[in-house]
């Protein structure tokens, strides 16, 4: 069919399943995608930009605003980069909460995909169940910041504040049940033959593929690639816990959301291992100055978010100040395959497909 | 006379469908919270029953938006030609022994043939809001709406075959409580098909929230929305009134007032049932749409009329 017969639709910005502020033009003929192009920017905040002018301190509430469905990755990330860059050493319980507010983070974040695939299919009550388990690590979080989406609780060598009373027991009572609450979402939903119809075969992604245009996290595990950084780049205290890395054999829509599923699960091991091991002892490096000046140079780390690897490269021109923060999104990557994936079905899988990269949009324009 | 018996019934029908939607729209959010671990409406009234109360004025003071490109006409009177179609089927459902609002020779086929007029109201509105979701999500709406009138017209044959006529209240007379047995095959087909005459969830895809907005009625607001909603809480209430007394015998188990009662209290849970589905499952894709009703449904219904056709020469 020529161009001229197609219809062109813009999907977003404001769109119910955009996930965000995207938007999507595509190219229709009749129900089937021909093209189907993203249009990002839409919340670019110069996050990078506004970083050059703020203390090593400040930047930490800017990186809680990139990714704002995992806030804690960011910040870790951040963080990360300017102690490889300062030369901090974190105290080991600091470390510790990190992978355990990371791990909840990462079930909070996958929470938000595995009940918006219900809620793009049209099951929006899958939707409500998974927010059920994610408002519970919310209010965690909300202990134990202060905030329930920005948290600014990963600090520059260690964290913003020590793990309140009760608090690593609420934590255990929420992984106790969390796996068997996972079951029950596997089964309404991943379990539905409607859901599986929607999403088996949808948005197929080669591991070549995968490889190749950089994709990572579970879009990239759906797939077979074997890939996390948390055992394949090993960082802070994830040596000494163990788990496993759940891996897709299609890399369709389905083993995307099931890779997220079975993430959770792992997590809570990890979590329960890592609250086993908790000592108590400082949560802040000590002797830190108020203003960090870093010697002239630059530092690039990054770790397994919810989404992939993020990563952040600082460089410093030994000012108090960031002379250029980067940050490497997963997000963004994993969008880009969206036309790849979309092309050729209908524009009811295109919004399943999207839904399956998991991006968010905050990371994406930054 | 007949023109005051008319605009009498008009009326009739007018508000037992508002009044319908009221207590439906309600109902359903209560069945849909206690589906998805909420509580639903709760604070105005007893468990929230005058929420709606609230809601109706709401709706009814919102400004009426025209699109500025929208075709004037076609758009403006849309929701009445959705709703209009789906008052009148009411009129051929018996609701009392020997007797209907409209007690025609060809009732059955009355029922079956006047809501599908309502195509014609959804591709106007589509069409009229100058909308490219709108358009998709009303062609997506004609082709499942005509193509799913085929197994629910033959599962209502399958009765009409047992009861040997069309008018409904010979074949209420004719109803004996062994068809259900016979017939519940063909109420299944019914059910479904009947959902997706309605275009609700599974089959909501002429509205489908997460890719069309709200498909054929993105455009509208206040009044005009509300037409749609009560159109399609309408098409709820009949199916579910019209079902109940074909497939379960309706007002047919007591006699008076307390078989009316059972006749509405069997179209209540048949309602309930379509909230549940609808709550419960993802929606299909349009092709997987017309395969399931092309490969699954019509076969079923063609095996329920077979059935009944032997049921009925054997007797």
């Amino acid at each position: 069919m020529s161009a001229e017969c197609r219809t062109v639709v813009n999907v977003g910005p404001s769109h119910p399943s955009t996930h965000g502020v995207c938007r999507v033009l595509v190219e229709l003929d009749g129900e089937i995608v021909r093209r189907a192009e993203p249009i990002i920017g839409y919340l670019h905040r110069g996050i990078e930009k506004m970083a050059e002018n703020r203390s090593y301190l400040q930047v930490v509430p800017l990186t809680d605003r990139l990714d704002y469905v995992g806030s804690m990755y960011a910040n870790w990330a951040y963080c990360r980069a300017v102690e490889r860059l300062a030369g901090i050493r974190v105290p080991e319980r600091a470390e510790y909460i990190r992978v355990i507010v990371c791990e909840l983070q990462r079930i909070a974040s996958h929470m938000m995909s595995i009940g918006s695939t219900g809620a793009d299919t049209g099951a929006f009550t899958a939707f409500m169940y998974a927010f059920n388990q994610r408002e519970q690590v919310v209010d965690l979080f909300e202990a134990l910041s202060g905030s329930r989406l920005t948290y600014n609780y990963v600090r520059p060598g260690g964290v913003g504040a020590d793990l309140p009373e009760g608090w690593v027991e609420r934590c255990r009572e929420f992984v106790a049940q969390h796996p068997a609450a996972m079951m029950e979402i596997d089964d309404l939903l991943f379990g539905n033959v409607i859901c599986r119809a929607r999403t088996k075969g949808i948005g197929v992604l080669t591991p070549h593929d995968a490889i190749g245009w950089g994709a990572s996290g579970p879009v990239a595990r759906g797939s077979g690639v074997d890939w996390d950084l948390r055992r394949d780049d090993p960082y802070s205290v994830y040596p000494r816990l163990d788990f496993t890395v759940p891996l897709g054999e299609r890399g369709d829509c389905y083993d995307r959301g099931r890779v997220r599923l079975w993430e959770c699960v792992e997590s809570c091991r990890i979590v329960t291992q890592a609250l086993d091991q908790l000592e108590p002892g400082p949560v802040q490096a000590e002797g830190l100055p108020r203003l960090l000046a870093p010697r002239p140079g630059d530092a690039y780390d990054h770790i397994e978010s919810a989404r992939g690897s993020l990563g952040v490269y600082l460089v410093s021109d030994g000012s108090v100040r960031p002379y250029r923060m980067h940050v490497r999104s997963p997000a963004f990557a994993n969008l880009a395959l969206l036309p790849m994936l979309a092309e050729g079905h209908t524009l009811s899988d295109l919004v399943v497909v999207l839904g399956s990269l998991d991006p968010v949009f905050g990371e994406v324009d930054r | 006379m007949s023109f005051v018996w008319g605009l009498l019934y008009g009326t009739g029908a007018v508000i037992l469908i508002a009044g319908g939607a009221v207590v439906g729209v309600w109902w359903e959010r209560k069945v849909s919270a206690r589906i998805q671990l909420r509580l639903g409406p709760q604070q105005l009234g007893p468990a929230g029953s005058l929420q709606m109360l609230a809601d109706v004025p709401k709706l009814l003071f919102k400004e009426d938006v025209v699109p500025a490109s929208a075709d004037r006409l076609l758009f403006r009177y849309a929701p009445l030609a959705v709703f209009a179609p789906i008052a009148m089927s009411l009129a051929v459902i018996p609701f009392w022994a020997g007797w209907a609002p409209l007690d025609s020779a060809a009732g059955v086929l009355f029922f079956l043939a006047v809501p599908s007029i309502s195509v014609l109201g959804i591709l106007f509105s589509a069409w009229g809001s100058h909308n490219t979701l709108a358009t998709l999500g009303g062609v997506r709406a004609a082709a499942q709406m005509v193509s799913y009138e085929v197994p629910r017209a033959l599962a209502v044959l399958s009765v009409v075959v047992l009861g040997g006529s069309l008018q409904p209240s010979e074949l209420m007379d004719a109803w004996r409580w062994w068809w259900i047995p016979v017939t519940l095959l063909g109420f299944g087909v019914y059910f479904i098909a009947s959902i997706a005459e309605m275009n609700r969830g599974p089959f909501d895809l002429p509205e489908a929230e997460s890719e069309l907005v709200a498909g054929y009625f993105a455009d509208y607001s206040g009044i005009r929305w509300a037409v749609f909603m009560m159109a399609e809480y309408g098409a709820m209430i009949a199916s579910a009134l019209f079902g109940a007394a074909l497939f379960f015998g309706g007002f047919m188990w007591l006699p008076g007032v307390a078989g009316l009662a059972v006749h509405i209290g069997i179209a209540a849970l048949i309602i309930t049932a379509v909230m549940w589905v609808k709550w419960t499952f993802p929606r299909l894709r349009q092709d997987q749409l017309m395969t399931f009703c092309w490969t699954v449904l019509t076969p079923l219904a063609l095996v329920q009329l077979v059935l009944a056709v032997v049921v009925a020469l054997w007797l």
